[in-house]
């Protein structure tokens, strides 16, 4: 449903935020299409409800502006922008029933006869049977519906989710993001998206901005993302990724020859996020799905041009649709490796040399100035 | 022994029986007693069953006035107190402003003080101030010690909303005003009404403090202090099975209205 119509996008222009010495978010330009489903993607602290909040208007910004469409609204209290929100606790009215939540904004807004609309509504949400019923005495994940109901009810330019599906469980969860996607495709409404778990970011939206610490770190399609990650900070936040410390030897029309070890890997520049010059030094990174595993009396079987290198298999779990190995090898102690379980090869177990080898064209590089592992704690702290 | 497992299964609604007629044996004698008809001045014994005091309950000089003065004191006492209580118990939920932390721990001081000292305090500070003692202090004296209470009950009620609620309200298109009324206040009610009976039941029924500020006004509690001495009208009784019977009354309205609503609901 995205139009190429931009009098409806979402435009902050250097806009900013600080709380005494802390600056939550460092002045920052984004653009959001009009019909577009756009997530913020970022570990808690990292500014994004924030960014969400400036733009509801229920946080004032520090410095820059935001504008909905043509219309400059930096300055307009929350009960004047044509912007809703679906917040993390719902925020339902406890004292008023479904029907009276959802047509909350409705009768602000002065409308009389409101008994249709929220009846089309509440069907939207398979809410209908629910309409008399207090907000307690619904499931977490009815309670979610109301609130997404209660905002699109106003059809406002923009609806705003700050992280709508984080108390919900597992199963729910994936339930309601597809649901979400249907609601956002059936109004064509555009979605701004705040999140922490990077899947559901990739799952649903259309665009994704990484933000850390305050700025954005990247911004695309959940694909360009995950394939081509312009910081350390995206490539661990997003999935995993091996790097490696490696020197630039040679180019060679459009590849790069690094040095890691002992080993020469060949780097695509267009996939290069660093600048380059020989003797400098990148970090070469690598997706663990990417790469194949094959054992070292094989070696000669591997084709030509692949990038390699070897050691000796660390550590191997068996998950069901893959198995996950930790090789050591002399470049990087702890390489992570994932190999659908198509074809097991028996003798791919902890203590075996093993040659690990794959495209050029899925290698990707980064400044090696950054910290290596940024993100990567992160990751792992959500995941506690 | 049939009859000790019959006591061991038993035995918490015996104990909760024990206690409800602990609380309530002083009403029944109050009501028992408003129907007596005494032989001398004094209601302590029972000699025959009457309804005279309940056929003529103002018959008694000056008791219907008092009456009347105390219902007006307590009626404003609560409707003061509880507007400066809520607007206090918001300020200090909400806003951080300095003494905030005194001001919240000496809005307890009314509660913990002796009632008495309170009020040989309260009486010098009005003499010292020239003020005319009557409705007016009575009034001022009966504001002061419910603020207390009302504070205590509202901010609970405050701090355990979530802000969040305020904001979807804002983000709704509802203004500050719309947002206060529609949102804040309804949630907020519970425990404003919780605050609003306390002070007027605290209000109605003190004596101490009234009887050191009330100059020559007389209230209920004190035409009833006064007549002990002298003698008691079975009026008094009746006036308070009344009262009794109207707080009863309130309490069940509110559950049957309760009782509506969650099965309208179901």
């Amino acid at each position: 449903m995205t139009t190429t119509d931009s009098s409806g996008d979402v435009r902050l222009t250097g806009i900013g935020k600080t709380y005494g010495s802390f600056t939550a978010v460092h002045p920052l330009d984004l653009t959001v299409p009009q019909g577009s489903f756009f997530a913020l993607l970022g570990a808690s602290g990292c500014g994004k409800t924030t960014t969400l909040r400036m733009i509801a208007g229920l946080e004032e910004p520090t410095s820059g502006t935001v504008y909905l469409g043509d219309q400059e609204v930096t300055h307009l209290p929350p009960y004047k922008r044509p912007v809703n929100t679906v917040f993390q606790s719902y925020a339902l009215f406890p004292h008023l029933d479904i029907f009276e939540n959802v047509a909350f904004g409705l009768r602000r807004r002065g409308i009389k006869s409101v008994k249709k609309q929220v009846e089309e509504m509440l069907e939207l949400v398979q809410l209908g049977e629910q309409a008399r019923k207090k907000p307690h005495q619904l499931s977490g994940g009815q309670q979610q519906r109301v609130a997404v109901a209660r905002a699109l009810i106003n059809h406002p330019k923009v609806l705003l989710l700050d992280e709508p599906l984080g108390a919900l469980d597992l199963k729910l969860r994936r339930q309601m993001q597809l649901e979400l996607k249907r609601i956002q495709t059936e109004v064509g409404i555009t979605f701004i998206h705040v999140t922490h778990d990077q899947e559901e970011a990739m799952t649903m939206a259309d665009t994704v901005a990484v933000m850390n610490a305050g700025r954005v770190e990247q911004l695309g399609a959940p694909t360009d993302l995950y394939e081509n990650p312009q910081t350390t900070f995206v490539a661990n936040f997003l999935g995993t990724s091996n790097l490696i410390e490696a020197e630039v030897d040679t180019k060679n029309g459009g590849d790069i020859v690094l040095k890691a070890g002992g080993d020469k890997l060949v780097l695509p520049e267009s996939r290069c996020a660093a600048p380059t010059k020989t003797g400098g030094k990148v970090l070469v990174g690598i997706r663990p799905e990417k790469i194949a595993l094959t054992h070292a009396d094989d070696a000669g079987s591997i084709p030509e041009g692949r990038n390699r290198i070897t050691g000796k298999i660390a550590d191997a779990s068996f998950i069901g649709v893959s198995t996950q190995y930790v090789i050591d090898t002399p470049v990087c102690d702890e390489f992570a490796v994932y190999v659908q379980n198509v074809e097991r090869d028996g003798r791919l177990v902890p203590g075996a040399d093993v040659v690990l080898h794959w495209s050029p064209a899925h290698t990707f590089g980064l400044d090696a100035a950054q910290d290596i592992d940024a993100g990567v704690e992160t990751v792992e702290e959500e995941a506690a | 022994m049939p009859f000790v497992t019959w006591l061991k299964r038993h035995l918490v609604v015996i104990a909760g029986l024990c206690t409800l007629a602990y609380l309530l044996l002083p009403n029944v004698i109050v009501t028992v007693f408003s129907f007596n008809k005494p032989k001398g001045r004094f209601n302590y014994e029972w000699q025959q069953f009457s309804t005279d005091a309940w056929k003529d309950p103002c018959g008694v000089a000056d008791m219907c006035g008092s009456l009347s003065i105390s219902l007006q004191i307590a009626v404003w006492a609560t409707v003061g107190a509880t507007i400066l209580g809520t607007m206090i118990a918001f300020a200090l939920v909400r806003y951080r402003f300095r003494a905030r932390g005194a001001v919240n721990s000496l809005i307890f001081l009314p509660m913990a003080m002796p009632e008495v000292v309170m009020a040989a305090s309260l009486l010098t500070l009005f003499l010292n101030m020239g003020a005319q003692l009557g409705f007016w202090t009575i009034l001022i004296a009966h504001i002061m010690f419910c603020l207390s209470f009302v504070v205590t009950a509202v901010k609970a009620r405050v701090m355990s909303m979530d802000p969040r609620l305020e904001e979807a309200a804002r983000d709704l298109y509802a203004g500050p005003v719309q947002t206060f009324v529609r949102v804040t206040l309804p949630i907020a009610a519970p425990g404003i009404a919780a605050g609003a009976l306390l002070s007027f039941a605290l209000s109605f029924d003190d004596f101490i403090i009234t009887n050191f500020n009330a100059g020559s006004t007389v209230t209920f509690p004190m035409f009833v202090w006064g007549s002990a001495q002298r003698g008691t009208p079975v009026q008094i009784n009746v006036i308070g099975t009344a009262m009794f019977l109207v707080a009863v009354l309130f309490v069940l309205v509110s559950m049957l209205v309760t009782n509506r609503r969650n099965s309208q609901k179901a």
